[in-house]
């Protein structure tokens, strides 16, 4: 099987690079994964059934069944790179045909499940930028080849990026740029999608015990503790479950964060790549290409803030779009985050250390509006309800609602900020989510301003930078409107021809 | 001139892009919003009357035209007095909304398709608009309401402009 090589020409047309197969080793691994998937199923149906034939019989039907579609998922699933674009096609039934143009693709994410790395393979997925003619996707995945042909994939993939030059040293070893301290550990618990992930693992199991019929509070203590619980006070009981739930969430959160992060390495390859290595049992690999990186982002959810951690993610075309997208390092203290940000775009300081410059007054105000309004009704909701039918308590509990939201809009107002650097266009935003971007100047593809009745009488409007990488815009609020476009005229000339200097 | 901090409100420093779009939107947004009038009243007329529905409701069904009647009369004027577009040689730069006022510019430079599309009451009336698309998701800019010949033409010319110009736009 021969290769294009990575400097081949461009020749429009040629189409005589030989389609290749997934690793042969699929036809074992792809219907035991799906086996596995099946096995809490399975387990059920021979449990419940105590080995009566019919179920038996069900069982082994659908093991061949899965054998079967394996073999036939392998068989019709062919996938090539010519010079110009990656191609997959697949289904036997409902044919699928992927085709994505190689000067698209921004990053290269391998992904190894405990399965996969018991036979040594890899799936491949490639993320491409948006394309507007149909038929081409945003991208595809090869599930799966070996690990040795997955490198070489990725190697080849984000080399010939053809709009950058390539590296002037490609001999150059990677060049690690952070590693894993399990220090930061101690973020695992303040990281919201882990106590999500906690809920999840939760609902599973209880899901299971109803599936296999267990009653839950049949199981030996249960019962007991419960009525004990009962008989006492509300707040020992509402303490007792608050606590359990906590340690669950510590333990949980912890768990998910050593499976997400082990391993954990930050690398810049030596063909102009930023990779993130990570996972315990399913390991991944994330290439970012350099110079699509368009910006970078650091987030601080509240709790995180609280914890004085943050996290850093790449802005690139393709990334983003879910709550793993781009993240460049696990949870880590601020200053790490903040060299990392740097060591990703190559700059001495992090652009998004920058002083930013504070918002007019009246932001603070709209900021408060739109966190005491929400707030207010839902205090009269529940006075309202506390006043029909429930606890007489929920209504006066629920005036804590106001404090908390008047400390959010002013945290929230404390937040917004923007700069204006040589190179990059920061923003910050948000309080439960608050996020810094720096966003590279020459990234900014266009410009939204939008102003609301109120925004109007307040003159200020909210700017959006738009961009083509991560979420596609992202916004400024409450700018005066001369600033916002003042901003707009300094990162995109273009603007200038409709300013009203003149006035 | 004042400072950005003292100006007042309101004032957005940058003028309206050139170009009204074609007067026949007018009557393009005032079918459009009977249209959603007639396709909210008629349910409600339908099971007041035909199904015996509760009283009310050909109060709701009242209320809905009188609303539908009054936008068309008032919004498709006001409309038509917001929007407005521009085409550069640099940049598409249009002015829109009722409510929230929203401005768009995009530099030619980053535009990667230009589509033109005519609904059905557009085709009736000879209007069409002009979509312009950059690399992010967030950023086409839009004109509605131009004459079906003109969005023809400025499609044509945007098309022959943002190929003259270099980059892969994103």
């Amino acid at each position: 099987m021969t290769l294009p090589a990575a400097s081949a020409e461009p020749e429009v047309g040629r189409h005589d690079v030989p389609w290749r197969r997934l690793d042969p080793r699929m036809l074992v691994v792809g219907p035991a994964g799906m086996l596995l998937r099946l096995l809490p199923f399975l387990v059920i149906v021979l449990v419940t059934g105590q080995g009566d034939t019919p179920r038996l019989l069900i069982t082994a039907g659908i093991a061949v069944l899965v054998v079967i579609g394996g073999a036939i998922r392998w068989r019709t699933t062919k996938y090539r790179i010519t010079p110009e674009r990656v191609e997959l096609h697949s289904g036997l039934v409902r044919k699928q045909r992927r085709s994505v143009p190689r000067d698209r693709i921004r990053t290269v994410d391998l992904t190894s499940t405990l399965l996969h790395r018991a036979f040594r393979l890899s799936v491949v997925t490639v993320h491409a930028a948006d394309s507007a003619s149909a038929g081409e996707k945003h991208g595809l995945g090869l599930d799966a080849v070996s690990a040795g042909e997955a490198e070489r994939l990725r190697h080849e993939l984000l080399e010939r990026s053809p709009a950058a030059p390539v590296a002037d040293a490609p001999t150059e070893k990677s060049e690690s740029l952070a590693t894993m301290n399990w220090a930061w550990l101690r973020f695992a618990p303040l990281t919201f999608s882990s106590l999500a992930g906690v809920g999840a693992v939760v609902a599973a199991g209880f899901n299971l015990l109803s599936e296999l019929r267990v009653d839950p509070r049949k199981v030996p203590g249960v019962d007991d503790a419960a009525e004990r619980l009962a008989a006492g006070p509300l707040w020992i009981a509402v303490g007792v479950v608050g606590v359990l739930l906590l340690v669950l969430a510590v333990v949980g959160s912890t768990a998910l964060f050593t499976e997400r992060w082990w391993g954990y390495r930050l690398t810049r390859e030596s063909d102009g790549t930023l990779r993130v290595h990570r996972g315990l049992l399913t390991r991944r690999s994330l290439s970012v290409s350099e110079h699509r990186l368009r910006g970078v982002a650091v987030t601080e959810p509240l709790l995180l803030r609280a914890g004085r951690g943050a996290q850093t993610r790449a802005l690139s075309t393709g990334l983003g779009k879910d709550a793993q997208g781009g993240v460049l390092q696990p949870p880590a203290p601020r200053a790490e985050a903040h060299r990392v940000a740097a060591a990703a775009l190559q700059e001495a300081a992090s652009p998004t250390l920058t002083p930013l410059l504070r918002h007019p007054r009246v932001a603070l105000r709209r900021r408060m509006t739109r966190a005491l309004g929400p707030a207010a009704v839902l205090v009269l909701a529940a006075w309202v309800v506390a006043e029909t039918t429930g606890p007489a308590r929920l209504g006066p509990l629920s005036l804590l609602l106001l404090p908390a939201a008047a400390l959010l809009g002013r945290d929230r107002f404390r937040g917004l900020g923007h700069a204006l650097t040589p190179r990059y266009l920061v923003s910050r935003l948000g309080g439960l989510n608050r996020r810094t971007v720096a966003l590279r100047r020459e990234g900014v593809i266009g410009w939204t301003v939008r102003q609301s009745p109120f925004q109007r009488r307040a003159g200020v409007v909210t700017l959006e930078a738009v961009t083509a990488a991560g979420e596609g815009g992202y916004r400024i609020l409450d700018v005066t409107g001369a600033d916002a476009v003042a901003l707009a005229e300094a990162v995109t000339p273009e603007v200038c021809a409709f300013g009203a200097r003149t006035r | 001139m004042h400072t950005a901090e003292s100006a007042g409100p309101n004032v957005l420093p940058l003028r309206p892009p050139a170009h009204q779009v074609d007067p026949r939107a007018v009557t393009w947004w005032r079918l459009r919003g009977l249209a959603v009038a007639l396709v909210v009243a008629l349910p409600q007329l339908v099971v007041a009357l035909v199904l015996g529905g509760p009283a009310w409701l050909v109060g709701t069904m009242a209320a809905t035209v009188v609303a539908g009647l009054a936008y068309a009369a008032v919004v498709p004027g006001v409309l038509f007095r917001i929007h407005r577009w521009e085409v550069t040689g640099e940049a598409v730069y249009t002015l829109s909304g009722w409510i929230v006022r929203e401005w768009r510019i995009a530099p030619i430079s980053r535009v990667q398709t230009v589509d033109t599309e005519h609904g059905p009451l557009q085709q009736l009336l000879g209007l069409a608009s002009v979509t312009v698309t950059t690399a992010s998701a967030r950023g086409p800019v839009t004109i509605r309401g131009l004459a079906a010949g003109d969005a023809a033409e400025l499609a044509r010319q945007l098309t022959e402009t943002t190929q003259a110009t270099a980059g892969d736009a994103t």
